[in-house]
């Protein structure tokens, strides 16, 4: 039996012949290339000096134009993608480690010293060295874009979400309408997915994920009117300013509860997961998707997981408002533990639901108490309430 | 792979043998949107001719394959073949070995609930009802190791008796494991049975009308979850079955809710008639010596158990040699598979893994 100490020494393995290959390809880029297109280049020294220093390291990355207050940085490192990668992997394990005290077990538990932590690390490590398979009669352009698609689909929700007064990539007046523009577009990346995999399960799985969206995307935007109503804005800085005196849970429970709902079902977890119900569909959509593939679509359901759950705490829970002793990014991290922590609860101890019912409960219950729930907020805002 | 391909308004789909919702079995679905019009089951995977295999081995060779297709119920599955071949080669258990055999039996028949009970909570993707009732099944499977020796297939019930005695302290061990699951099933009721997701998605789902259920031949917990209290240890008592007080629990519905009840009302009378047995056990040999060659005398015999799936009938033929020379076995397996096609016309795609797995068909068993 291979251990993980045989694992990692593979990968050293492998690190070792990358190392010794890719000089012919990065050496010759940087002398001839680079110079040729006239970017300015760090002497030998400077780089050096930069690897042992991180202070000294610092100037370097701003002269080309990527240091941490450049956009660039901003996209791909915090509080853009990487960030939102990382605490996706979080959550991954998470979840598992949550589930497996549920039911009585341990969940992962070698990989690392302490509880399994390196887990979301062996699996990607092990997806990325596994084999991309592709159906013959796939649409193979389709089919090898989807997962990309996926996953910039769910990172281009991070875009207009602050995470703190100074932390945020992009301001808009509307930053409340626009991520769910965004979720509005992932049923089709699921049905281009679902359609270039020429798979029965994966066909009807596609199918079901539109069905889903019928049921649950005008609850969804309802049920937020409300606070839009009662904070006189659809800025999200607005709409956390606004909760200063009071978090919007407290006034507008039953549009959280339906939010709550609905973002389940965006989310396609349990007890919505029918678009990639594993006991009819093999697993939906995904069926066809192996390897780096499979990882990729993966994780953009965990980066929108992250997205959506920040999203409520900024909504409903105050985002970063808190005492001042924190910071406030700090208020807003430990608020996201607990609507991740609620949010994931549901798999340990609900049935997936079938999809007659599934829209039963959106058009018939959800889109009703959303409306129920917009008068309680025109009356809540009439008296008072918050301003 | 399956390629999309549409024959006029339906799509056709082969569910199986490679599939998480199917055993080693095919089903060929015909949807109309979700609505699933046509299945047609394909059944014969595994068949490994445990039936033939029997004529060219003696009646105690023949123990361990046979209960090879139902290894998670093997004494279920070979307790009519001991009873039938007991008949023939002209042995009776003691009583000490009959009350052995109720125990050992209905331990299997909690084991094997317990395995149905955790694939029907996945199958909805209940994941918290798959690990506790698979975690559980392990301590009536350290019982039952106690007393024979391996995991699952025991091969412990011999013509003439038992193979060993239970050990000392196997009736404290049994009591606390009792009083512990007793608890749990609780916690079972409270997390799954009364969910009102579960109920949802299981009550009035393949409802099988009680007329359906008697003219479609289906035994066991699908019969009596029809409305039929019928159950072979009460209707033609073998081994003991007699002298033990247990009730029959029955349910008037028929559908994938019921038949889940059932079930789970089965596992408090397994644990009744177990707490009785050990009682009611007295000191004494667990088996009647057999010397030489054994040989059947020339007829037939017939025995009927009730089994974890139903009504287990086997019908044994000799022609006075040391091999059977013919080996029937009717089981409950193949009569729910029957009856499969018939719940789930009609029914939704979504539908499909709760009654198959509610009707608790294992196509090891029926393939034989």
């Amino acid at each position: 039996m291979e251990t993980f100490e045989d694992f990692l020494k593979r990968i050293i393995v492998v690190v070792f012949w990358l190392l010794l290959l890719l000089p012919f390809i990065i050496f010759p880029f940087i002398f001839i290339v680079v110079p040729a297109l006239g970017i300015p280049l760090p002497t030998a020294n400077q780089v050096l000096t930069a690897l042992l220093d991180p202070l000294k390291a610092l100037p370097l990355v701003n002269d080309l134009g990527l240091g941490p207050s450049s956009l660039f940085f901003k996209i791909a490192a915090f509080p853009g993608f990487t960030f939102a990668a990382l605490v996706a992997t979080g959550i991954i394990l998470y979840e598992r480690k949550l589930m497996a005290k549920v039911q009585v077990r341990v969940g992962p538990l070698y990989a690392g010293r302490f509880e399994g932590i390196l887990q979301p690390i062996a699996d990607l490590v092990k997806l990325l060295f596994k084999e991309l398979l592709v159906p013959a009669k796939a649409d193979k352009t389709f089919f090898f874009i989807a997962p990309s698609l996926s996953l910039a689909l769910a990172t281009a929700l991070l875009a207009v979400i602050p995470l703190a007064p100074d932390i945020f990539i992009a301001r808009s007046e509307v930053s409340l309408l626009i991520p769910f523009a965004i979720i509005g577009l992932t049923p089709l990346v699921i049905l281009i997915a679902a359609w270039a995999s020429s798979n029965k399960f994966a066909f009807i799985g596609g199918l079901r994920a539109l069905h889903q969206l019928i049921a649950y995307e005008i609850p969804m935007m309802l049920s937020l009117v409300g606070v839009v109503i009662l904070s006189g804005s659809l800025d999200l800085f607005g709409i956390v300013e606004a909760q200063r005196g009071l978090w919007f849970i407290l006034p507008q429970l039953l549009g959280a509860s339906i939010f709550y709902v609905t973002m389940l079902s965006e989310l396609e977890r349990i007890p919505f997961d029918l678009p990639e119900a594993d006991t009819e569909l093999v697993a939906g959509w995904l069926t066809e998707y192996s390897g780096m593939h499979f990882g990729l679509l993966q994780l953009a359901t965990y980066v929108k997981f992250y997205a959506l759950a920040v999203l409520f705490t900024l909504i409903f829970l105050g985002g970063w408002i808190g005492p001042a002793f924190l910071p406030p990014f700090a208020w807003l991290l430990i608020k996201l533990f607990f609507v991740i922590t609620f949010m994931l609860l549901p798999r340990a101890f609900m049935p997936r639901v079938r999809m007659d019912q599934l829209i039963r409960l959106g058009w018939v219950w959800l889109i009703m108490l959303a409306f129920v729930n917009l008068f309680i907020a025109l009356v809540q805002a009439s008296i008072g309430v918050i301003l | 792979m399956e390629v999309v391909e549409r024959q006029g308004d339906y799509l056709t789909m082969s569910v199986g043998p490679q599939h998480p919702g199917s055993g080693h079995m095919r089903l060929i679905v015909t949807v109309d949107g979700d609505i699933i019009v046509k299945v047609k089951p394909d059944p014969g995977y595994v068949h490994r001719g445990a039936e033939k295999m029997c004529e060219v081995r003696t009646y105690i060779q023949n123990i361990p394959h046979l209960e090879r297709p139902v290894i998670i119920d093997s004494c279920g599955i070979l307790f009519a073949y001991v009873l039938a071949a007991e008949e023939l080669i002209g042995v009776q258990p003691p009583p000490r070995a009959q009350y052995i055999r109720i125990i050992m039996a209905e331990l299997n028949r909690i084991i094997s609930h317990m395995y149905w009970l955790s694939i029907y909570g996945i199958f909805m993707g209940h994941s918290t009802m798959f690990m506790w009732p698979m975690g559980d099944r392990e301590l009536f499977i350290d019982l039952a190791a106690s007393i024979g020796g391996t995991r699952v297939t025991f091969s412990y019930f011999i013509p003439g008796g038992v193979r060993n005695d239970i050990p000392p302290g196997f009736k404290e061990k049994a009591l606390k494991t009792f009083d512990y699951f007793v608890k749990r099933l609780k916690e079972y009721e409270k997390i799954y049975f009364n969910n009102p997701l579960v109920l949802k998605r299981t009550q009035g789902v393949g409802v099988f009308k009680r007329e359906d259920a008697i003219s479609l031949g289906v035994t066991g917990p699908n019969l009596r979850a029809s409305g039929v209290a019928s159950d072979t240890r009460k209707d033609e008592p073998y081994s003991m079955y007699d002298t033990i007080d247990f009730d029959i629990p029955t349910y008037r519905e028929g559908d994938s809710y019921s038949r889940a009840w059932v079930r789970l009302e089965e596992m408090r009378e397994s644990m009744k008639i177990i707490r009785q047995a050990i009682d009611k056990m007295e000191a004494g040999p667990v088996k009647q010596p057999m010397r030489g060659q054994i040989k059947g005398k020339v007829g037939e015999a017939f025995a009927r158990t009730e089994a974890a799936r139903g009504t287990m009938f086997y019908h044994i033929v000799s022609d006075g040699g040391k091999f059977p020379y013919r080996v029937k076995i009717s089981v409950p397996s193949f009569r729910n598979l029957i009856a499969m096609s018939h719940l789930l016309e009609g029914n939704r795609l979504a539908d499909m893994p709760v009654i198959y797995w509610g009707l608790d068909y294992w196509p090891v068993e029926a393939d034989r």
